[in-house]
């Protein structure tokens, strides 16, 4: 692997405090030396990548990611998921373990990591909190972490039973993996395809109650509080309505160990978006209504979100090309993330662009206690993003790396065009 | 985990702009009654009574052997066989596809059964189907002119235009017969309560769209089981009354509808009560509403949501729906048909 020198750019680093234009070295993987513009002493070999007039930021990371192996590689693999990501600035990934079968051991932990599948940033599998994702009996999750898990979850469902989440959130604490709850209440959300409300009524379809999401929020705040002397790390994914995120600021106020993510979405899109029924704007939890999207943004803009995360669940056509009732839930999010973040966030509605791609790489490299990830400084990996902020774009579904073309956001413009990815010193996407 | 940051008021942000209406169609399509300006359904009510009085024989050459398939996936009689009698009418060749007879390959989707269809000759389809949207899908794959015959809890457009036909022909003929085109103020004044289950019913929500557009106001009337308080926001000019007869002291026009007991599993509907707070019976009719039609989008269940007295009585025009189900059906099949050829024209 050859060094690789960055000139001329401008080094836009917010867990390291840089903003700043800076030359860097990747050398062996790792960040091997930062000098002012110019004052680098370039190895003889290095391939020097010029960013005049660019950002180059720590690689982002994607702590929410359905990449279908083992078993739905039909949808995706982990060598296209990963293409796609890094074609969407990212060099590392926790993968979901709803796959079939279901990640609940470390000998699928340690497959999916393994050379063969062609990634071309880093995995991080996250594990199955209970066993065959049943939501009665919690894994062995020392041995998972132990195999590589950053995270446990039964992702797709929610953990339901009380004994179990109180169970599962002391067995994480005791191991320092955090519990990442898919907060549905399935019980108030059969046969529902969309959310609850009057978009729901008018297109004669069963909606899934906000209340639903936030019932389980706060039932499982409570086991926290109760488990405080273990300092349990809860994370609600996908957060969707304003009842949920109130739940979430408070338990913060409360100084509880409870975090959260929103996915671009969510903070982007409501109810009105499924249109005539598309397909393509159908996911668990749903697009939810305009009072929970602005409280979306609200959160995001004061802090109380840790960070961005897509959710990324590639579905094949034939299999959104149906009723929408019967269509499955998800859409894909991994090339459209950072261009709806800077538009929105950034340009629309002025967060500065250090706290952008803060919520995009250091803040949840952060949460998920991934070491040495999330920042340039010196000695860290060498995952990082070089991208033009300004470039102004227009997101086309077909031509996306994911092998699913699954996006509500076809057609969407975007902002900040990402011109190279590197993973560990590899150049793994290049405009 | 960063601490957040105290609350301060803010403007509210600009955000992206939802799709809206209108959403683009096949003009032969009569999907959803969104897609019908005033002029169109003033159209359909002028070619239906054209259509209804016209020769039978000379009547049958205006399609003669031009095709159309009917995709039933719910069972249906009286909606089923008016559509292949409007479309026979005028000489179509129609062809029945159905689950009951299972001529649906087992397992084949939607799209693949409107290709095929396409591929047999099929020039349009007139689909009844269990789930809502289903008729968007099928449309959009195959791009012909889709009729919808009933889509889940969605819409029945030719029910709600068969429903005005009947109640213009009591209120104002010279519209039902098309002589006078209709506008926003039509039926200004006239006061339609629907009645009962308005959550599972498709005929109401293609109702509640169609009324107001011709001026009049709609009261919605059942119990918070059947009738959710976002109902009225679904659509504009819609009111909810729970007191029913407070509803029909208003009321020129009284719908009742079926209570769809296969789909009241997992809610609290006790039907004596219900019958005690809605049923139609004559002592309320006489006292409330003397002077209002009754319809109904059949099946009636007599005894539960009507008396057999009501459903026979004469204020009563439930059989006059029928009958004008085919006229309104031979109106929409020709729309069809005329923005086939006229597509074929522009080519
Ligand atoms: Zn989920």
């Amino acid at each position: 692997m050859k060094p690789i020198v960055i000139h001329g750019g401008r080094l836009l680093d917010p867990a390291a405090g840089v903003d700043a234009a800076k030359d860097l070295l990747l050398k062996d993987g790792r960040v091997a030396e930062i000098a002012a513009t110019g004052k680098l002493k370039a190895p003889a070999d290095a391939e020097v990548i010029d960013a005049s007039g660019l950002v180059v930021t720590p690689g982002l990371v994607d702590i929410h990611v359905h990449l279908r192996e083992p078993g739905q590689a039909h949808k995706e693999s982990i060598a296209t998921g990963t293409a796609a990501a890094a074609a969407g600035g990212f060099t590392a990934l926790a993968a979901m373990p709803n796959t079939a079968p279901v990640n609940d051991s470390p000998e699928i932990t340690r497959w999916m990591q393994a050379p063969e599948r062609g990634a071309v940033v880093r995995v991080f599998p996250i594990g199955a909190a209970t066993r065959g994702f049943k939501g009665e009996a919690i894994n062995d999750y020392a041995a998972l972490k132990a195999a590589g898990v950053v995270a446990v979850s039964d992702d797709g469902l929610p953990i339901l039973k009380d004994s179990v989440m109180r169970e599962a959130l002391a067995a994480a604490a005791r191991v320092g993996l955090a519990v990442i709850q898919h907060a549905e209440d399935t019980r108030m959300t059969a046969g529902g395809s969309m959310n609850a409300g009057p978009v729901a009524f008018k297109l004669g379809l069963r909606g899934m109650p906000a209340e639903a999401e936030s019932q389980i929020v706060e039932r499982d705040i409570k086991l926290v509080s109760e488990l405080s002397e273990l300092r349990p790390h809860y994370h609600v994914a996908h957060t969707s309505t304003a009842a949920a995120m109130a739940a979430i600021r408070q338990a913060r106020r409360n100084g509880l160990r409870v975090s959260c993510e929103v996915a671009p979405h969510h903070f982007l899109m409501t109810d009105e978006n499924v249109g005539e029924y598309n397909t393509n704007a159908k996911m668990c939890p749903p697009l939810r209504s305009a009072k929970d999207r602005d409280a979306m943004i609200e959160a995001i803009l004061d802090g109380v979100v840790d960070c961005i995360a897509t959710d990324h669940a590639p579905h094949a056509a034939h299999e959104k090309e149906v009723e929408f009732e019967r269509a499955p839930n998800g859409i894909t999010g991994l090339e459209t993330s950072l261009g709806l973040c800077l538009e929105w966030l950034h340009y629309q509605w002025k967060m500065p662009l250090g706290r952008v791609l803060s919520l995009m790489s250091a803040q949840p490299a952060a949460l998920l206690n991934l070491k040495g990830r999330g920042t340039l400084a010196v000695g860290s990996f060498a995952d990082c993003v070089i991208l033009d902020p300004n470039a102004e774009w227009v997101f086309k579904a077909a031509d996306s790396k994911s092998k699913s073309k699954n996006t509500p956001f076809d057609g969407w413009t975007m902002r900040g065009k990402v011109r190279w990815t590197i993973s560990e010193g590899r150049v793994a996407y290049k405009e | 985990m960063a601490t957040p940051a105290s609350s301060t008021a803010r403007p509210h942000p600009r955000t992206p702009a939802a799709p809206k209406p209108p959403f683009p169609h096949h003009a032969g399509s009569a999907i959803s009654i969104e897609q019908f300006s005033l002029v169109d359904i003033s159209h359909v009510l002028k070619r239906a009574d054209f259509l209804i009085h016209e020769e039978p024989l000379t009547r049958a050459k205006r399609l003669a052997k031009r095709r159309v398939a009917l995709l039933f996936y719910e069972s249906s009689t009286r909606t089923r066989t008016s559509f292949e009698l409007a479309a026979k009418s005028l000489g179509i060749d129609t062809t029945l596809v159905s689950n009951l007879s299972s001529s649906i390959e087992k397992g084949e989707s939607l799209k693949d059964t409107g290709l095929t269809l396409r591929a047999l000759g099929a020039e349009a389809i007139i689909l009844r189907h269990n789930c809502s949207g289903a008729p968007y899908v099928l449309e959009h794959f195959t791009n012909l002119p889709v009729l919808n015959a009933g889509d889940g809890q969605h819409e029945h457009p030719s029910q709600a235009l068969l429903d005005l036909l009947t109640m213009l022909t009591h209120i104002s003929p010279k519209h039902a017969k098309g002589e006078v085109e209709l506008t926003a103020e039509t039926l200004k004044g006239v006061t339609v309560s629907i009645v009962g289950d308005i959550l599972h019913s498709r005929v109401a929500r293609s109702n509640m769209l169609l009324l107001p557009k011709l001026g009049a106001e709609v009261v919605l009337s059942g119990p918070p089981e059947l009738l959710p308080d976002v109902a009225a926001e679904s659509a504009p000019g819609v009111v909810i009354e729970r007191d029913f007869e407070t509803a029909l002291k208003r009321s020129r026009v009284v719908m009742m509808l079926r209570i769809q007991s296969e789909r009241l599993a997992g809610l609290n509907v006790d039907l004596e009560e219900y019958k005690v707070k809605y049923q139609l019976n004559e002592t309320r009719l006489a006292q409330f509403a003397p002077e209002a039609i009754v319809l109904h989008p059949g099946p009636i269940i007599r005894g539960l949501e009507l008396t057999a007295e009501v459903a026979d009585g004469p204020q009563a025009k439930i059989l006059e729906q029928v009958h004008n189900g085919l006229p309104t059906r031979m109106a929409l099949i020709e729309r069809a048909f005329d923005a086939i050829d006229k597509k074929g024209a522009s080519r």
